[in-house]
Formats: C-alpha cells, sequence, structure tokens
C-alpha cells in the first residue's frame, strides 16, 4: 500500500554509506571537526618543538610517542564532533524511530571518524618529519599498517565512548577519561611498533599482531553493545 | 540474617588481628630485603582481591546487560558453562607457560562458571547492577592499597619507586585507571541510563585486561628491569602470613561490600517510594 | 456510525524520569482515521506520552500496543513522529535532508521527496540551507520529513508553533487531509482553536494523565 511497505529494514550497507556520506557533507559544509583539528594538532608540533629538541639520533626514540599522543589528542577533537552534530535539534531521535539499523549508524560514525583522522594524521607526518629530521632505519611500510590500525583502534572506541559520553553532564571532558584508559594497550602497541621501525633495534611484528586483535575484539564488542547503549534512556 | 553481620564482623576483627600478628610477628625476615618485605602481606592479599572483585563487577555487568531477555540470557549461560569446560579441558591438553599447573588453570576456569551461574542464581538482572558497582567501588579501594604499598616497597627494594617496565604494578595502574573511569561514568550520567552505560563500560574494561597485561608483557622484555626475588623457594611460614592475610582480606571485603550493598539497595527503595508518591499526589494545587 | 477497531491501545501507562512521574498511569483507545488534538498545561505529560509512543522513552510500566504490537522495530515504517525541534540538519537543504531520511526508510522512488515537499506548501528546488529558513518553513519541513514515508500513524507535537496564522490553517487543511485518507494523527498543542472544525476528538490531559475527551473544543467537566 504505502510505497515503503515492502521495505521492512533498509540494506544496512546502503544506509551506512548514506550516512557516512551525510556526515562528510555536513563536515565539508561546517569544517568544525577538521580546523580545530588542524590548528589543535599543529600547535601540540609547535610546542613539542620547543620542548624537546633532540638530536637525529635520539628523535627516532622518541618521536613514535610524540606523533601518537598528538594524533590521541587531536582525534578526541574529532570525536566529540561526531555527535554533537546529531545532537542539534534531536536529529538523532528521527534516526531512533526510523527502521535503520544502530549498527549502521555506528559503523559509518566510526569510518567517517576514521576518515577524518587519516586526513589529519597525513598532514601533519610532514611536519613531524620536518621538525624532528626522521628517517625510518627500518621497513617503512609498516609505518602505514601500524597507522592504518593504529588509527581505527582509536576511532572505534572513541565512536563507541564519545556515544557514551554526550549523555553524561559535562559531555567533552569525560570522553578522554573513558578513552584513555583502555586505549592505553592500544597506544602502547603503536608507540612501541612505530619507534621499532624508526630505529629498527627490534620487529614491530608483535605489536601488529597485538593491534589486529585489538581492533578484531573492540569492533565486534562495539558493534554487539552499541545498540543498548544508543537507546538507554 | 541481621545477626550475621555483627557477627562476622567480630570474627573479620579478629581474624584481621590474628594475620597482622602472623605477619609481623610469625614470619621469618626476609635475608635481603629485610622488613620491608613485610609489606608484602598487605600488597599481595589487597591485589587478590582487588582482582577478585573486578571479575564479579564483569560478571555482574554481563549479566546484567545478558539478562535483559531472556535469548542472550540463555545464550550467555550456555557461553559461561561452555567457557568452563573448554578451558578446564584445554588447559590439559595446550602446553602452558613454565610454572603454571594445568590443573590449577582448569578449576580457574571452572569455579569462573560457578560464580557466573551463583550470581546469576542470587541475584535479580536489576540487583546485579547493585553488585557491579559495589564491587567496582571496593575494588578500586583495595587496588589503591596495591598502587601505594608497591612503590614503599619498591624504594629500599629497587632503589626507584615506580618501574614502568614492571608488568604487575604498571598492569594495576591501567586495572585502576579502568574501573576509576567506570566509576566517574557513574557520577555523571543521568541516574536512568547509568546501568546500561556504566554495563557496557565494565565489559569492555575487562575485555582490555588481556590486552594490558600483553602489551606490558611485551614491553618489559625490551627494557632493563630491577631485578626481582622471584627464584628460590618461600618460607612456608611466610607463604602461611600471605594466606591468612588474603583470607582475611577477602572476608573484610565481603563485609564492606555487604554493607554498601545494603545501602545501595535502601537507597534505591528510599527513590522508589519518593517516585510512587509522585505517582500518587496529583497536584490538587492546579489551577 | 461505526466505530472503527482502536490502532492504538495504551493501558495503564507510567513513565517515570527520576523521582519524577511524567505520565501517572495513562489508558485510552484510538480509533483510526481519526484525527485526535491532545491538549494540557505544560508538564502535564503530552510530549512523553508522544514520545513514548514514537518509541524514543521505554515506559516505567504499563503497556502500549500500535496495530496490534508492542514491538516498536515491527511498527516503526508505519509511525511519523515529529518533534519540538526540527530533526534536520541545519547544514542541508531540504531536499538533501529528506533524500537522507528517505535512505533510512528504503524509499527507492526519487520523486517521493519532492512531491512531499510541495505537499507542505514549499519549493523542492530551494537550496538554501534549512539553518537559514523562517521557523514556519522550517515546521512545514519538518511535517514533510514525518511524513515522508507515508505513516499510518503521525505523531506531532506542536506542528504551529511560531507560525503565522494563514501557513498554520494550511498546515491543518493538509493534516485533515491526510486524516481523510484513512491516516490517524495525534496533534499535541497549545493552539487548539486552530484545530476546531478539523479534529474529531480533543484529549485532555492535566498531571499525567488523561482527564477527559470532548468532542469539542470545550474542557470536561472537572471531575468531583
Amino acid at each position: 500500500m504505502s510505497p515503503a511497505s515492502d521495505i521492512t529494514r533498509g540494506p544496512a550497507r546502503g544506509i551506512t554509506r548514506a550516512t557516512l556520506l551525510k556526515d562528510l557533507r555536513l563536515e565539508w559544509r561546517s569544517k568544525d571537526a577538521i580546523n580545530s583539528m588542524l590548528f589543535f594538532s599543529l600547535l601540540v608540533v609547535v610546542v613539542f618543538s620547543f620542548s624537546f629538541d633532540p638530536v637525529a639520533e635520539e628523535s627516532r626514540h622518541i618521536a613514535g610517542g610524540l606523533i601518537w599522543v598528538a594524533f590521541l589528542f587531536a582525534s578526541v577533537v574529532a570525536l566529540n564532533q561526531t555527535w554533537a552534530r546529531e545532537l542539534r535539534n534531536q536529529v538523532l531521535d528521527a534516526y531512533r524511530v526510523s527502521p535503520a539499523p544502530a549498527n549502521s549508524l555506528f559503523l559509518a560514525k566510526a569510518i567517517g571518524n576514521f576518515i577524518f583522522v587519516s586526513v589529519l594524521e597525513v598532514l601533519m607526518t610532514p611536519l613531524f618529519i620536518a621538525f624532528y629530521r626522521l628517517r625510518a632505519l627500518g621497513p617503512a611500510w609498516q609505518l602505514l599498517v601500524v597507522g592504518v590500525l593504529g588509527t581505527w583502534a582509536l576511532v572505534v572506541n572513541g565512536t563507541f565512548f564519545a556515544a557514551m559520553s554526550i549523555r553524561t553532564r559535562s559531555r567533552e571532558i569525560m570522553l578522554p577519561l573513558l578513552l584513555f584508559p583502555i586505549s592505553i594497550p592500544a597506544i602502547l602497541a603503536m608507540v612501541q611498533a612505530t619507534t621499532a621501525i624508526l630505529t629498527d633495534e627490534n620487529s614491530a611484528r608483535f605489536w601488529i599482531v597485538l593491534l589486529v586483535t585489538y581492533d578484531l575484539v573492540f569492533t565486534t564488542s562495539c558493534l554487539l553493545l552499541f545498540e543498548t547503549v544508543l537507546n538507554a534512556e | 540474617m541481621k545477626r550475621a553481620f555483627p557477627v562476622l564482623s567480630i570474627l573479620t576483627a579478629i581474624l584481621l588481628s590474628y594475620a597482622l600478628y602472623q605477619a609481623l610477628v610469625v614470619a621469618p625476615t626476609e635475608q635481603t630485603m629485610g622488613d620491608v618485605q613485610r609489606i608484602f602481606y598487605y600488597h599481595v592479599p589487597s591485589a587478590w582481591t582487588a582482582f577478585f572483585l573486578f571479575f564479579i563487577n564483569f560478571v555482574a555487568s554481563i549479566q546484567y546487560l545478558a539478562r535483559a531477555n531472556s535469548k542472550t540470557d540463555r545464550l550467555a549461560s550456555y557461553l559461561a558453562v561452555g567457557i568452563g569446560v573448554v578451558v578446564f579441558a584445554a588447559a590439559f591438553f595446550i602446553p602452558l607457560p613454565e610454572g603454571m599447573r594445568p590443573s590449577a588453570v582448569g578449576t580457574t576456569g571452572l569455579l569462573a562458571t560457578g560464580l557466573y551461574l551463583l550470581v546469576r542464581s542470587l541475584f535479580s538482572q536489576a540487583d546485579t547492577d547493585v553488585l557491579a558497582l559495589v564491587t567496582a567501588e571496593v575494588g578500586v579501594a583495595f587496588c589503591l592499597i596495591v598502587l601505594v604499598t608497591g612503590p614503599i616497597w619498591a624504594r629500599p627494594v629497587w632503589g626507584i619507586w615506580w618501574a614502568p617496565g614492571d608488568i604487575r604494578l604498571t598492569s594495576t595502574l591501567v586495572l585502576w585507571l579502568i574501573y576509576v573511569s567506570y566509576l566517574v561514568l557513574r557520577r555523571f550520567s543521568a541516574s536512568g541510563q547509568t546501568p546500561i552505560l556504566a554495563a557496557a563500560l565494565a565489559v569492555l574494561g575487562a575485555l582490555c585486561v588481556p590486552f594490558v597485561y600483553l602489551s606490558i608483557w611485551f614491553f618489559r622484555t625490551q627494557h632493563p628491569q630491577p631485578v626481582m626475588g622471584g627464584s628460590g623457594s618461600i618460607d612456608p611460614r611466610m607463604m602461611h602470613a600471605l594466606l591468612i592475610n588474603w583470607l582475611a582480606f577477602m572476608c573484610f571485603a565481603f563485609l564492606v561490600c555487604w554493607s554498601r550493598y545494603r545501602l545501595e539497595k535502601l537507597r534505591r527503595e528510599v527513590d522508589e517510594v519518593h517516585a510512587l508518591e509522585s505517582l500518587k499526589d496529583v497536584s490538587r494545587s492546579a489551577r | 456510525m461505526t466505530e472503527t477497531a482502536p490502532v492504538i491501545t495504551v493501558s495503564n501507562l507510567i513513565k517515570q524520569f527520576g523521582r519524577f512521574a511524567a505520565l501517572r498511569g495513562v489508558s485510552a483507545d484510538f480509533a483510526g482515521g481519526k484525527l485526535y488534538a491532545i491538549l494540557g498545561d505544560n508538564g502535564a505529560g503530552k510530549t512523553t506520552l508522544l514520545r513514548t509512543l514514537a518509541g524514543l522513552n521505554q515506559p516505567s510500566s504499563g503497556q502500549i500496543t500500535i496495530l496490534g504490537t508492542s514491538n516498536f522495530h515491527d511498527i516503526c515504517q508505519q509511525v511519523g513522529y515529529m518533534a519540538h525541534p526540527s530533526l534536520l540538519y541545519d547544514e542541508m537543504s531540504g531536499m538533501e535532508n529528506l533524500a537522507y531520511f528517505a535512505q533510512l526508510y528504503g524509499i527507492a522512488e526519487g520523486s517521493r521527496c519532492a512531491d512531499i515537499i510541495r505537499a507542505v506548501g514549499l519549493d523542492p528546488e530551494l537550496s538554501r540551507p534549512v539553518g537559514q529558513y523562517s521557523q514556519g518553513m522550517r515546521q512545514r519541513m519538518s511535517l514533510a520529513r514525518a511524513l515522508l514515508h507515508d505513516p499510518k500513524i503521525l505523531l506531532l507535537d506542536e506542528p504551529f508553533s511560531n507560525v503565522d496564522i494563514h501557513s498554520a490553517g494550511d498546515m491543518v487543511r493538509l493534516l485533515g487531509g491526510t486524516r481523510d485518507q484513512g491516516k490517524t494523527i495525534f496533534v499535541v498543542t497549545h493552539q487548539a482553536a486552530l484545530l476546531e472544525g478539523t479534529a474529531d476528538e480533543f484529549v485532555w490531559m492535566e498531571a499525567g494523565k488523561i482527564i477527559g475527551r470532548t468532542r469539542s473544543f470545550k474542557p470536561p467537566e472537572p471531575v468531583a
């Protein structure tokens, strides 16, 4: 009878794509997240370069830590923005009353954040290389693997905890409080893997395997728990 | 039930004093470390107690989420039993790292399943949330004791307050951070949704523990670390004092949890009465 | 006149927010194909009732049956909800907004969005972002979003607030026409006079309860 009554649940993948494209379009128009992220990370790089002025040999040992801490802080800025967008005019309610599955929303948000943070990393990495005169002694292609896995680890948990923290008082400050403790193993892995590749003193294989497992475990459990968290009132 | 509480309190007090006597007087002085080693009789039992409480928190949180509908509840129960059996069987077939006895690992697996079923039979779904809250609070307190006594011991023995590469101290610190963030979330979220959000965080936090342990374990192997007095046999009197202290601490923790549990239940009952009253008194002043 | 079978049955519905009870035992049957105006002071529980019917709030106790089921997942295709905030993205145009929501409902036809925008009296070609719309236009677009998937039941929260008399009259005529197609419509409003002559029934709420239902816009007799 009604044009849509034959479809009870929309195809999940199409909804994920539509939501992702919608988010990218919104971000392209408002540039809320990317501008503040970029400026923030630039500040971090500059402040770090004053705080630590290492020779090339030392910088290989500390750069992994510096880079990932900068990315971590910057991604918190982006993650806080994701759900703020849905809260304005309570658009999230419109999603909740629709037949679209909750996990499509989660995946779209996580992929969107992954894209934002990756863009930022791509832009910031040259700065780090210039400021700290970096050159990898180990296999540099592994840095790409570590970057992708590490970013996903930050973003998947971050999207989940951001959805939680928007429901609390003191929203913005809540996200790092929830996200950082659980991310410690992932951060340790990213930093150690990056250092291992830069210095070529030992292999990064263990850390990459750890990151893959971490990503798998937390992506699965976030997907299992997200609908409950979205509908909690 | 009402009399059980004071009786248990007295028993715990006696046990704690006896344990203190054991730790300070009966247990022999350690040869290299001296008297400072006696702090271990508080450090280690606190840690074991905290880990135990966090595990109960994990079980209670899973049940709070799973028992919301009967299908997931059944699934979770089967999983709990399945995991127990698989761990028990696997302990005897898979080669374990040195120092782990298959029987000990297998029993731990079965005990975990037993604990799950015990909690499921003793607590209603709503009460598992109270249980999770209480065990997290008390667990964080015990964990803090571990974190304070650790450096006090480390300073004279290792010469440093903190060893970032030490797996036990560092993973305990991360564990403590995770559960503090759990308590912060509980405090700052709106009352109606707190249980669900907190339970979700508790489950993710518990899943994180193996990763914490693994990552720090591997981190340690790449870094110079202080020498531990690990190898060598332990004096049976020391072991005895340690176990007595653990027993005393577990009793103490149980006592604190129990009274906190009753307090929280009372608080919720008061809330419920208030809510009922607001249902009844239709505002007569209207218009 | 024969009464149709109720499409919505609410029995002893209670909704508490912490210590505050927003709904204190609402029981009612609502027949299909009618337009109900829900009236009452601020804090009477009108919005909470609407949100609970839409599945956004879980009832603390009591039961809701919509189109024969209590599972919201099964009927969300049949329910349209318009809230007090616009539920639209301010940075996108009306057409872009509706195109996104159409995908959530699995609506394939491209013309549906333009048709519905025309139906509420707006121009689908308008490229301005919704954030720059006037309040009245935003309300119409919000109504278009609720009507988009052609639901059998419409839940509208204050559709006429800040809308000028003329446009509100248009919206009322649109709602009347929609009702005549067999839809069931609930309108929470403070401007009930607008609905006189269109609404089939006025439902009066006070302090979380339904205190009376009248055919015309007259408050029910106070219960002694």
